[in-house]
């Protein structure tokens, strides 16, 4: 039988209490019993940043945070981010750049990019590439994901 | 993958805790950041069957000064230690270590307690504690003992850590005035486990002394490489000549290859690395 933990949570801004399993990780909650697909599974041993989200103000591996863990916690997940200023910025830059192919990536990648520059980060590129380091994508080659957060930095995402 | 069944507890104190720990008769395991234990369990190369989870435990997330050293609670994260001016100021090697630790998602939920329990020998943590001097305070329900960090890494994922005993803090030296470090690591990808790294410290004083220079990624474990110590102690300045004897006790090294690089491969990159590094120190 497996066993599971009763939880509350605050996800997006709204109060959800569930029972999980305790081997079940955040993401695979989120996903499979709360219906938020947003953030995406692809390593699942914290390499590829795609399930990057945020948890009581930090930007975390949601494939390496155990749901239970969480009991508590105020989750933000890409569903949640558009109400943030820097994040629907981040949106369009990464539509307009082409910062996107297939997608997979993206969610995580915003991610990182809305805590780099929520933190204050400059319009460096290196630093920018250092901080996304954490986050795969296999389509862009980085370039066009780099205009795309320098442009947010630099001029709010408009032209 | 996803992780096999376990059970789950959370001690609401370091007590509690310990009594958890003491418990033979399971195969118990501390759950600190995950960063390392989480990808394990899903891997299935970790299935313990009582996940103690000290996440909450107020009383070992710290950071704090006594006059002559840094004491750092073992559940503290990385991403506190690098934003603390205490390390800023007087740890200064851990200041520029830390970017090189995985990536900032993992140092917001990663802990110093973690990754020295872990042992990998890939891992920064062993290496600056030993480069640093540091000492382990560990404690079980029988008390609370001091191990220094130049003994505690034995082997692959192989601590001093005895069963029932778990790391309370980490107590590093205050930096002092003519002291100087270095470091450098080479990773496929910024922020990845390095296929050959170092830590390196001396007292920059006219000769060079003291000189400490650990190795990672390049064995089963840390590795201090006393013998490239001794050829930087007593050195005026740093000569091309010193640098190349230094150098060449770095072949004798005993070095283990990994899914990352062979043996001859990681010899050359712990010069490369040995030689940024002291560029760094000496700059």
């Amino acid at each position: 039988m497996t066993k599971s933990q009763n939880i509350s949570v605050i996800i997006n801004g709204e109060p959800i209490s569930a029972s999980v399993p305790l081997r079940t990780n955040l993401v695979d909650f989120l996903r499979n019993q709360v219906g938020l697909t947003g953030s995406h599974v692809g390593c699942e041993h914290g390499v590829c940043g795609a399930c990057t989200l945020e948890v009581d103000g930090s930007m975390i591996r949601g494939c390496l945070m155990l749901a239970v863990q969480a009991d508590g916690a105020e989750i933000t997940t890409i569903e949640g981010f558009a109400d943030r200023e820097k994040a629907a910025q981040l949106q369009l830059s990464f539509q307009k750049y082409n910062a996107l192919q297939c997608g997979y990536c993206t969610p995580g990648m915003l991610a990182s990019a809305l805590e780099y520059i929520e933190a204050g980060g400059k319009a460096d590129r290196a630093a920018i590439r250092q901080h996304l380091s954490g986050n795969y994508c296999r389509c862009t080659g980085y370039q066009s994901i780099v205009d795309a957060v320098v442009a947010v930095i630099e001029q709010g995402g408009k032209q | 993958m996803k992780a096999a069944e376990f059970d789950y507890l959370r001690p609401s104190n370091l007590g509690a805790a310990l009594d958890l720990l003491a418990n033979e008769s399971a195969d118990v395991q501390i759950l600190a950041g995950g960063q390392s234990l989480m990808p394990m369990m899903n891997f299935r190369l970790a299935q313990p069957e009582l996940l103690v989870d000290l996440n909450g435990l107020e009383e070992l997330q710290f950071i704090r000064q006594t006059d002559s050293h840094i004491q750092i609670g073992s559940m503290t994260r990385y991403c506190e230690l690098e934003t603390s001016s205490l390390i800023q100021q007087h740890v200064p090697l851990l200041s520029i270590a830390l970017p090189h630790i995985a990536h900032s998602a993992i140092r917001n939920r990663g802990t110093i307690g973690g990754s020295t329990a872990l042992a990998d020998p890939a891992a920064e943590m062993p290496a600056l504690l030993i480069a640093l001097n540091a000492t382990i305070v560990t404690r079980s329900r029988e008390g609370q003992r001091s191990t220094e960090a130049s003994k505690f890494f034995l082997g692959l994922y192989e601590t001093a850590l005895d069963s029932g005993e778990l790391i309370e803090s980490i107590s590093i030296p205050k930096s002092t005035t003519g002291s100087a470090c270095g470091f450098y690591e080479l990773a496929r990808r910024h922020g990845d486990y390095a296929m050959a790294g170092v830590a390196v410290t001396a007292q920059r004083t006219d000769p060079i002394n003291d000189a400490r220079v650990v190795f990672f990624a390049i064995s089963d474990r840390a590795i201090r490489a006393e013998t490239v110590e001794n050829h930087l102690n007593g050195l005026s300045e740093l000569t091309e000549e010193g640098l190349e004897n230094a150098r060449k006790e770095i072949d004798k090294l005993d070095f283990h290859g990994d899914l990352n690089a062979e043996v001859s491969t990681k010899r050359h990159l712990a010069k490369v690395v040995f030689k940024r590094a002291i560029e760094e120190m000496m700059r």
